[in-house]
């Protein structure tokens, strides 16, 4: 930490003169923690906050940290089996009683495998179910390819009535797993396997379709969701110790998109760089591309993966390999200015 | 209704119209009114969506829904959506069925929620026969079991056909009877699938063994297009409107319930 300070004053006395008068938003870690235990966090309090929260799992309590919710409210839990489709329809059927149902298992699981169940039983129906997936992304790691979806946010997002939420940290997950609980309509909430900085308020207010200020900037705006979100924020500090002042929004809703904050940032900025944990198509990206093509022409680039599968590796390995890092947002950041 | 758009699936509609009358006007306890939750009363799924037409002409004379609308069937803008749907907010319909194979699944989800809530109320269903060959299904009665889902009566339209032909010829289903006493339900077998006498016979029969810690399952042998003779025992008109030729032949021959089709 000290380190970090002296260092950071050693680089600014040389520095060519800003134009800026403030610094970027500091954000530090004391611990990591893995987003789906913020989710099994947040579960577990609404096994005691919330008496018609009711949960669902596939045969992967231990993965989705379902235990503690288990062991809070035993008679208001269903274990599925290896049966999603059905898990999806039970969900769909307990909602119509009243009942508030979490699903839980893997993000390749919750979405892909069982499309026109969440279609036509949830979406459709319009059923008040909360679809939470873990282990999306590159980011599952070593199991590879066939488990790493990269295509989720994009199937979800296209769901009428469907709100898509992408966490970035253990205390977001568990605020937000709270409050999709008291907000009424389908829900997909997808989530993490890594262990990762906790660098967002533990106390914080979950809103639903509200964009989150990372830090205010004016010379490119970064918008981030999910595990990129850590990645823009080192992203901001390289770039600063360049001369570039970054905006840097933290969009967890993917849909309902908060268009209002996203336009009046690209306004002041001028470009947009996204940066996801999903295909470059049909994900955050492309979400916003479709704001700005329709409402604020502004260049944009992408850091996402670039339609391709995964393959195993360690998670940094993987986010390296397919371009997911703080050094590629930079890269983009910087290529993004100069299509200005 | 399904001539007047010239589309829709008279053929299983009319082989369970007997059965959905049985349900709605003696089996099932209903409350006056439609609750989307079921709250102490019997709840009803169907899974075959497909022979909405029924479906709704049960619905409007159980008084969900006045008469008159069953003329919107599959129109634009109509409540009376091609298949069931909550979408359009009709009273009677819990869940949009169409894409085979799910209702069973939502069935248990209401049947679990109502064990929760101490409700002693059943929950019925109706599945096509063909509808079976969709894997959904078995995670679903593999579920109901294992959990003691003992308040779930599912019904088969046990009627042997399906749109490329005879069940026996497209993908067999082999014994269901064994098949589900393999998955440990109690089953109960009907011959007469459009015998009024029957069907309330094997619902009584089905009510006395729910609570024993065994879902219920009742195969009903019925006709495709039962009632029209140029419809009973073909798969021909599984999804096939009559013309008005067809149509005035129909109706000669069962005025009463073929009247709302």
């Amino acid at each position: 930490m000290i380190e970090k300070n002296l260092l950071y004053f050693l680089t600014t006395i040389n520095r060519q003169p800003s134009t800026k008068n403030h610094t970027m938003k500091k954000y530090t870690y004391t611990e990591k923690k893995d987003t789906r235990s913020g989710f099994g966090a947040g579960l577990a309090e609404l096994a005691d906050k919330n008496p018609d929260v009711v949960g669902l799992c596939a045969d992967l309590i231990g993965s989705l940290k379902m235990e503690k919710f288990i062991e809070k409210a035993p008679e208001r839990f269903f274990q599925i089996g290896i049966a999603e489709a059905n898990m999806i329809g039970i969900a769909a059927g307990l909602a119509i009683e009243g009942k508030i149902p979490f699903t839980g298992t893997f993000a390749n699981f919750s979405t892909g495998r069982v499309y026109d169940q969440i279609r036509q039983s949830v979406a459709y129906s319009d059923k008040n179910v909360k679809i939470c997936a873990s282990h999306a992304g590159l980011t599952l790691g070593e199991d590879g390819a066939t488990h790493q979806i990269l295509e989720d946010i994009g199937l979800l997002k296209m769901l009428p009535g469907m709100t898509v939420i992408n966490t970035c940290d253990y205390n977001q997950t568990k605020a937000a797993t709270i409050a999709i609980a008291d907000y009424e309509g389908p829900v997909y909430l997808r989530f993490g396997r890594p262990v990762i900085p906790v660098f967002t308020d533990e106390n914080q207010t979950f809103e639903i379709g509200k964009a989150w200020m990372v830090n205010e900037g004016k010379d490119v705006t970064i918008i981030a969701t999910g595990h990129l979100v850590w990645e823009a924020i080192k992203a901001g500090e390289i770039l600063e110790e360049q001369g570039i002042d970054a905006e840097i929004i933290n969009i967890h809703t993917i849909k309902p998109l908060d268009a209002e904050a996203i336009l009046k940032s690209v306004k002041k900025t001028g470009c947009v760089v996204t940066a996801e944990e999903h295909n470059r198509l049909g994900g955050l990206g492309d979400s916003v591309a479709q704001l700005l093509i329709t409402e604020y022409l502004a260049p944009q680039e992408y850091v996402a993966v670039n339609d391709s599968f995964g393959e195993s590796g360690t998670p940094d390995q993987l986010m390296e390999k397919y371009g997911l890092t703080a050094n590629d947002i930079v890269e983009a950041a910087k290529k993004v200015m100069k299509r200005k | 209704m399904v001539h007047a758009c010239q589309s829709g699936h008279p053929g299983g509609s009319l082989g369970c119209t007997d059965f959905l009358v049985a349900l709605y006007f003696d089996a099932m306890k209903r409350k006056e009114g439609f609750d989307m939750k079921g709250k102490d009363e019997d709840v009803f799924y169907l899974s075959n969506g497909h022979i909405s037409p029924v479906f709704y002409s049960v619905l409007a004379h159980a008084g969900y829904f006045d008469k008159s609308e069953l003329a919107t069937f599959r129109k634009l803008n109509s409540r009376l959506q091609g298949h069931p749907t909550t979408h359009e907010h009709l009273p009677g319909v819990r869940i949009a069925s169409g894409s085979l194979g799910q209702g069973m699944s939502v069935a248990i989800g209401h049947a679990v929620g109502k064990k929760l809530n101490k409700d002693k109320n059943l929950v019925f269903t109706l599945h096509g026969d063909g509808e079976l060959q969709e894997g959904q299904n078995w995670e679903a009665i593999m579920y109901a079991s294992h959990n003691k889902v003992d308040n779930l009566i599912a019904t088969i339209d046990y009627n042997g056909q399906q749109i490329d032909g005879p069940t026996s010829k497209v993908l067999s289903l082999g014994n269901l009877k064994t098949k589900f006493e393999a998955f440990d339900w109690k089953v109960l077998e009907v011959e007469k699938g459009n015998d009024m006498e029957e069907i309330l016979k094997v619902l009584d029969e089905a009510k006395s063994l729910t609570g024993q810690g065994q879902p219920i399952c009742i195969l009903l042998k019925t006709g495709m297009g039962h009632g029209v003779d140029y419809m009973m025992g073909s798969h021909a008109w599984h999804g096939k409107a009559p013309n008005d030729e067809q149509l005035a032949k129909a109706l000669d021959q069962l005025e009463e319930t073929l009247g709302d089709y």
